[in-house]
């Protein structure tokens, strides 16, 4: 028996605590992971998306190549066309990202009549190098993301996003 | 009659203190616009208030139209507007009171900083009114996207950016607002359409029983 003796009071005053704290924890436990479900969720590789661009047409000039998938948002099933702006570099394909790294508006290639060989932000002047190396001293924080890409029979596919790998 | 009925419920329930403790209190007369015309400032605080009743109120009506999902929010949005009497007046108050409040707790804000009124012993009450002034921001930021039109659309993915652009938890945070990691769709829309119109409310009504209460206890300020 130690010294320090539970006294009634105490003990109801602790299971009391715990009983209830065992109850909140009851209530809330499934709430938070109600709410938090979207970050826990694993989000299988997509495929490639075949594109109507023929490879043999593509340059060492960045086009813009669209391609449309069946995108699943929850219980909403749609057709969503995202673009690329697919250019040679040598023999290898390269596809990158349109979304501009500092706030997510549209790139387009010489969109600033200035420099007509860099990727260009309308919505606050960010500008990227071909390669989707941001310009220091413009906006963006980071290069263009890229996409995986290969030739299937002739046309562009595109796959999933991922990190710039060219700078 | 309304006498009667009065004295017959104070008889039971005794209720001239309740709300004398409420509605009877000094107004300074350095507060007031009628003694001081430049006093006019100090009514910044409460037409903050009125303008956010307006809110509360004209949004729990424009809720018997509206329909959080992206098939049909806009459809909503534009029926409740143009076919629905009095559509555009009630909207209309949501849509302006919404700006006007921002401009009233901003024009508080400052009122209160350059009268001093926030040193001691009410520094506490300011830190709830910053935390006020975030609620109101976060309503207006979530109440933007539910009309679900393009200007909508790209200003949300635009806030959601600046949101991910935090160090460490900035992409957690973007999946916790938009429901997924790469959609702003379907889940982002109920997401927005749940804490503005249950989550936000909840903590700006504490907030504002706190901030109200701590005004009460230590008194307006006193003269410059």
């Amino acid at each position: 028996m130690s010294n320090n003796r539970v006294s009634r009071r105490q003990f109801l005053g602790y299971t009391l605590t715990g009983v209830g704290g065992f109850m909140a924890a009851g209530m809330l436990m499934p709430m938070v992971r109600f709410a938090v479900d979207p970050v826990l969720q694993q989000k299988g590789a997509g495929d490639y998306v075949l594109t109507d661009q023929a490879v043999a047409d593509i340059t060492e000039e960045p086009v813009r190549v669209d391609f449309t998938f069946e995108q699943v948002d929850a219980w909403y099933t749609s057709e969503v066309t995202n673009s690329a702006w697919v250019y040679k570099e040598g023999d290898k394909l390269v596809a990158l990202s349109p979304v501009c790294k500092h706030l997510g508006c549209t790139v387009n290639w010489g969109g600033d009549p200035e420099q007509p060989t860099q990727f260009f932000c309308p919505c606050h002047a960010g500008r990227y190098e071909k390669n989707g190396q941001n310009i220091a001293g413009t906006p963006p924080l980071g290069p263009l993301d890229e996409y995986d890409v290969q030739e299937q029979d002739g046309f562009v596919a595109i796959g999933q996003v991922k990190p710039n790998t060219l700078v | 009659m309304l006498n009667k009925l009065y004295d017959w419920v104070d008889e039971r329930l005794d209720i001239t203190p309740i709300w004398r403790d409420i509605a009877d209190h000094e107004v300074p007369e350095h507060v007031n616009p009628a003694h001081h015309f430049s006093a006019f400032v100090y009514c910044f605080g409460g037409l903050t208030f009125f303008i956010t009743v307006i809110q509360i109120l004209s949004g729990m009506f424009l809720t018997m139209y509206y329909v959080p999902d992206i098939e049909n929010a806009w459809q909503s949005v534009y029926y409740l507007q143009n076919e629905v009497a009095f559509g555009e007046i009630v909207r209309g108050m949501h849509h302006w009171g919404a700006s006007l409040v921002v401009v009233m707790i901003f024009l508080h804000t400052l009122r209160v900083f350059f009268t001093g009124s926030y040193k001691k012993p009410r520094e506490l009450n300011w830190v709830v009114g910053v935390m006020l002034f975030g609620v109101i921001l976060g309503l207006s930021f979530t109440g933007y996207l539910l009309p679900w039109d393009m200007k909508a659309l790209f200003a949300t993915k635009v806030g959601i950016e600046i949101a991910a652009s935090v160090p460490v938890i900035g992409e957690t945070i973007k999946i916790l607002l938009a429901g997924d990691s790469t959609i702003l769709g379907a889940q982002t829309l109920t997401r927005f359409f749940a804490i503005h119109v249950f989550f936000l409310p909840a903590a700006l009504l504490g907030l504002l029983a706190a901030h109200f209460i701590m005004i009460r206890r230590q008194g307006i300020s006193g003269p410059l």
